[in-house]
C-alpha cells in the first residue's frame, strides 16, 4: 500500500451531504475484475451524459471537470460521505482519479475502512470547518491545503488550519504503508490456537465437501 | 489480576459484547483487536480482486470450509438455460468459478438448486447460525444479525484479509439499543419498522454503532421480518444490527441442511440460549420507538431516510431545519420529479419490483400474493417478482403463489439481486418510477435516471394493481 505522510494539493468542493458509493462509482462499472482503471468512471452519472455505458460524453458542468479544479487531489464534501454499498471500487475510483485525501464531517464506516486499505486519507472535521474549506475552495483560485498525517493537522497557508484525529493503529499503518494481512499473520500461533478450540462444525465440513466434489 | 478478571466476567454484557469477546483472537497493545470470522460469504462482484491479491502474494484460502460462494449480483433473472448476453458479467462469473475451483471454496453456482442471493441462502441453508461472526463483501450482510450473529459488510481488501487469515482487525464499535414497544398494526411490516427507524435517526444515525433491536414488536416478528429489519441497519449507517435469538430463531434453524444435528444441536441450543444482553448491560445509546405509531411508509427522496407515511404528503422544503438537508431535499425532489406537499397516494408508478435481500423471502411473496390474488396489474405498470433463491422459487411454486402472480400480470423470474441494484439487465429506464421492495433509493440505483420508492411487499403489490401508491390498510383483499 502507498504510504501517506504529507500531502499538498488543490482542493475541490463537492458541496453535498450523504454522497453514496452508487454516485461515486455506478454499478455498471463493478463488473470489471481489475483493481485499476476506475478513475475515468468516477461520479460517472454526474459527469457524463449518455446511456451509462463506458462511451458517455462529458457534460463539463460537474465541479470535478471545471478547469479551475484541474489536478485536484483533495476532495471536500458534506456529512456521511461514502454511505451505502461496501464497494471498494469507490475508493479505487477516487484514488485512481488522483485523490489522496477526502475531507468531510463524517464518513460511512465501510468507506472509511476501505480508504485506509488503499492509502486514501479520510479527514474528519467539524461541520463549520468543512463549510469554511468549501467556502475558501470556491472563492480562492488555486486553493490548496497541506495535510500532515504525522502532525495530524492541515493548513492552507492563508490563515486556516485545523487539527484532526485518527486512531493510532490506523495512522501507523497509513504512515508506513503496512500490509495488514502481514501483520495479522504475525499472530499465526494465536489464530491456530483459536482454531484448535473452534473447529469447523462437522455438519458443515462433511456437507461442504460433497459440494466441492460435485 | 484474577480478581479483576472475575469482576470483568461478572459485569453485565450486551449480546454484541458477548459475541465480540468470544471471537477475539488477539488484542495486541496499540492495535485493533483481531476478530475470528466464523463464516465468510463470497459473491462474484467484490471478490475477483481479492483472489488476485492472494495469488500475487502466494497465499491460500485459510479456511475454505468457512467460506461459501454463490452468484447473485450480476446474473440475469431470465430462464437459467439461456447464455449470459453481457460478456463482462459472464467473465466475472467465470472468474468466481475459477477462483473457487483453484482455492477449494464451495460454490453454489448458477445452475445449482441452492443458488440465491447470498443473504437469503445463508439462513435458508442453516449456514447462518446464532453467535457467529459473519462477513461478506456486501453491506447488507447485516441481514444475518437476525439470528443473533455479528454480521457486517466489508470491502474487497478485507475480503482478501479474511480469505488469507480468517481474521479481521477491528476497532470495537459502540452499541445502540433500539427498543420497539407495543405492536405493529395490521398492514405495517418489518420493512415499515425499518423505514420508520431510519426516517427518525437518519442515514447516518447509527454510524459507528452496532444496533440491537429489542422490545415486543421485534419479538413478535418472524425470522423473515427480523432479517428485513436487520438488513436495513446499514441504511441507518450501522456497522451491524442484531436480535437476540429465541424460540422463533431456534425453530427456524432446526433441521436446516447445514445446521447442527442430534447431540450437536442440543449443545448448540444450550449455548445459544445464553445469547441475550444481560439485565443491566449498558448501551452507549438507547432509542425508543412506539410501534403503534408507525404506518406503511413510502420513500419520497434519494436516500432511505427521506420517508413518510403513505397517507402523508411529500414534505415542504421549509420543514428542514438544516441548510444542507434542505438543499439535499430540493435536489432529491428535482431528481424524483415530485412537488412539495403532493399527497403520496397521488404518485403514479411505471414499474414494480418485488425482490432483493430485503424482501424476497417466502413470507414476503406470500404477503404480496395475498394482495395480488384475484386482481390485475394496472395496464400502465410493468411488475416483476424475483424470488431470493431457487429454494424460495420452488417453495412458492409448490404453494401456487406463482400462479397468483402470473394470473395478475406480474412477471415471475429466476432468483438474484436483480433490479435492487440493476447490475443485470433488470433496470429502470430514465424517468421511470418504481415501487420497490429493495433497500436503496439512491439516484440511478435501479438504472440511470430511474426513480425508486422503497415500500413493503404488500405496498408494492398494491401499487402495481392500483397504478399508484395506496394505503394497504384500506385494501379490499379478494
Amino acid at each position: 500500500m502507498q504510504p501517506f505522510r504529507k500531502h499538498t494539493g488543490i482542493v475541490v468542493p463537492l458541496d453535498k451531504v450523504n454522497v453514496d458509493t452508487d454516485q461515486i462509482i455506478p454499478k455498471q462499472f463493478l463488473k470489471r475484475i481489475e483493481r485499476t482503471g476506475f478513475g475515468r468512471f468516477l461520479f460517472y452519472d454526474w459527469r457524463f451524459s449518455g446511456d451509462g455505458k463506458e462511451s458517455g460524453t462529458k457534460t463539463g458542468d460537474f465541479v470535478l471537470d471545471a478547469p479551475r479544479y484541474a489536478g485536484a487531489s483533495i476532495l471536500v464534501a458534506g456529512k456521511n460521505f461514502g454511505c451505502g454499498s461496501s464497494r471498494e471500487h469507490a475508493v479505487w475510483a477516487l484514488a485512481d482519479f488522483g485523490f489522496r485525501v477526502v475531507i468531510a464531517s463524517s464518513f460511512a464506516d465501510i468507506f472509511a475502512n476501505n480508504s485506509l486499505k488503499n492509502g486514501l486519507l479520510t479527514v474528519r472535521l467539524s461541520d463549520e470547518q468543512v463549510a469554511e474549506i468549501i467556502r475558501r475552495s470556491k472563492q480562492i483560485a488555486n486553493y490548496r491545503l497541506s495535510v500532515d498525517l504525522e502532525a495530524l493537522r492541515l493548513d492552507d497557508g492563508q490563515g486556516f488550519e485545523a487539527k484532526f484525529t485518527m486512531d493510532e493503529f490506523s495512522r501507523h499503518c497509513l504512515l508506513n504503508g503496512l500490509d495488514d494481512i502481514g501483520l495479522t499473520l504475525q499472530h499465526e500461533a494465536e489464530i491456530a490456537a483459536y482454531e484448535a478450540k473452534h473447529p469447523v462444525p462437522s455438519e458443515m465440513e462433511i456437507d461442504m465437501k460433497t459440494i466441492l466434489a460435485r | 489480576m484474577d480478581r479483576q478478571w472475575a469482576k470483568l466476567e461478572s459485569m453485565p454484557r450486551t449480546l454484541f459484547e458477548k459475541i465480540w469477546d468470544a471471537h477475539v483472537v488477539a488484542a495486541p497493545t496499540g492495535q485493533s483487536a483481531l476478530l475470528y470470522i466464523d463464516l465468510h460469504l463470497v459473491h462474484e462482484v467484490t471478490s475477483p480482486q481479492a483472489f488476485d491479491g492472494l495469488r500475487a502474494n502466494g497465499r491460500r484460502v485459510r479456511q475454505p470450509l468457512r467460506t461459501v460462494a454463490t452468484v447473485d449480483h450480476n446474473i440475469p433473472t431470465t430462464p437459467r438455460g439461456l447464455p449470459i448476453a453481457d460478456a463482462i458479467a459472464a467473465k466475472q462469473i467465470e472468474a468466481l468459478q475459477n477462483n473457487c475451483r483453484e482455492f477449494g471454496v464451495p460454490l453454489f453456482d448458477m445452475d445449482s438448486a441452492e443458488q440465491g442471493i447470498v443473504h437469503v441462502i445463508g439462513p435458508e441453508l442453516g449456514i447462518t447460525l446464532p453467535g457467529m461472526t459473519i462477513v461478506c463483501g456486501d453491506s447488507h450482510t447485516s441481514t444475518h444479525g437476525a439470528f443473533g450473529s455479528l454480521a457486517f459488510g466489508i470491502g474487497t481488501s478485507e475480503v482478501e484479509h479474511v480469505l488469507a487469515t480468517q481474521c479481521l482487525p477491528q476497532n470495537k464499535p459502540k452499541t445502540m439499543q433500539i427498543l420497539v414497544r407495543g405492536n405493529l398494526a395490521e398492514g405495517v411490516t418489518a420493512k415499515d419498522l425499518a423505514l420508520g427507524i431510519i426516517g427518525r435517526i437518519g442515514t447516518d444515525g447509527a454510524t459507528g454503532y452496532v444496533i440491537e433491536y429489542a422490545g415486543d414488536a421485534v419479538r413478535a416478528l418472524s425470522m423473515e421480518g427480523r432479517m428485513t429489519l436487520c438488513n436495513m441497519s446499514i441504511e441507518a449507517g450501522a456497522r451491524a444490527g442484531l436480535i437476540a435469538p429465541d424460540e422463533t430463531t431456534f425453530a427456524y434453524v432446526d433441521g436446516r441442511r447445514f445446521a447442527p444435528k442430534g447431540k450437536d444441536w442440543e449443545e448448540a441450543l444450550a449455548s445459544w440460549r445464553t445469547l441475550a444482553s444481560d439485565a443491566g448491560a449498558q448501551f452507549d445509546r438507547v432509542i425508543q420507538i412506539d410501534a403503534a405509531a408507525l404506518a406503511p411508509f413510502v420513500t419520497w427522496g434519494t436516500n432511505p431516510g427521506m420517508v413518510v407515511a403513505v397517507n402523508a404528503r411529500v414534505p415542504e422544503l421549509t420543514s428542514f431545519a438544516q441548510e444542507g438537508d434542505r438543499r439535499a431535499a430540493e435536489q432529491a425532489l428535482a431528481y424524483m420529479g415530485l412537488e412539495p406537499g403532493m399527497p403520496i397516494e397521488n404518485i403514479a408508478v411505471d414499474r414494480v419490483f418485488i425482490g432483493s435481500c430485503t424482501n424476497s423471502r417466502i413470507e414476503d411473496l406470500r404477503s404480496a400474493a395475498r394482495v395480488a390474488k384475484g386482481q390485475h396489474v394496472s395496464p400502465k405498470v410493468r411488475a416483476m417478482v424475483v424470488p431470493g433463491s431457487q429454494a424460495i422459487k420452488h417453495a412458492a411454486e409448490k404453494e401456487g403463489l406463482h400462479r397468483i402472480f402470473l394470473d395478475a400480470g406480474f412477471e415471475w423470474r429466476e432468483s438474484g439481486c436483480s433490479m435492487c441494484l440493476g447490475m443485470n439487465p433488470d433496470i429502470l429506464q430514465p424517468g421511470e418510477r418504481c415501487a420497490s421492495t429493495s433497500n436503496r433509493n439512491f439516484e440511478g440505483r435501479q438504472g440511470r435516471g430511474g426513480r425508486t420508492h422503497l415500500v413493503s411487499p404488500m405496498m408494492a403489490a398494491a401499487a402495481a394493481i392500483a397504478g399508484h401508491f395506496t394505503d394497504i390498510r384500506n385494501w379490499q383483499f379478494r
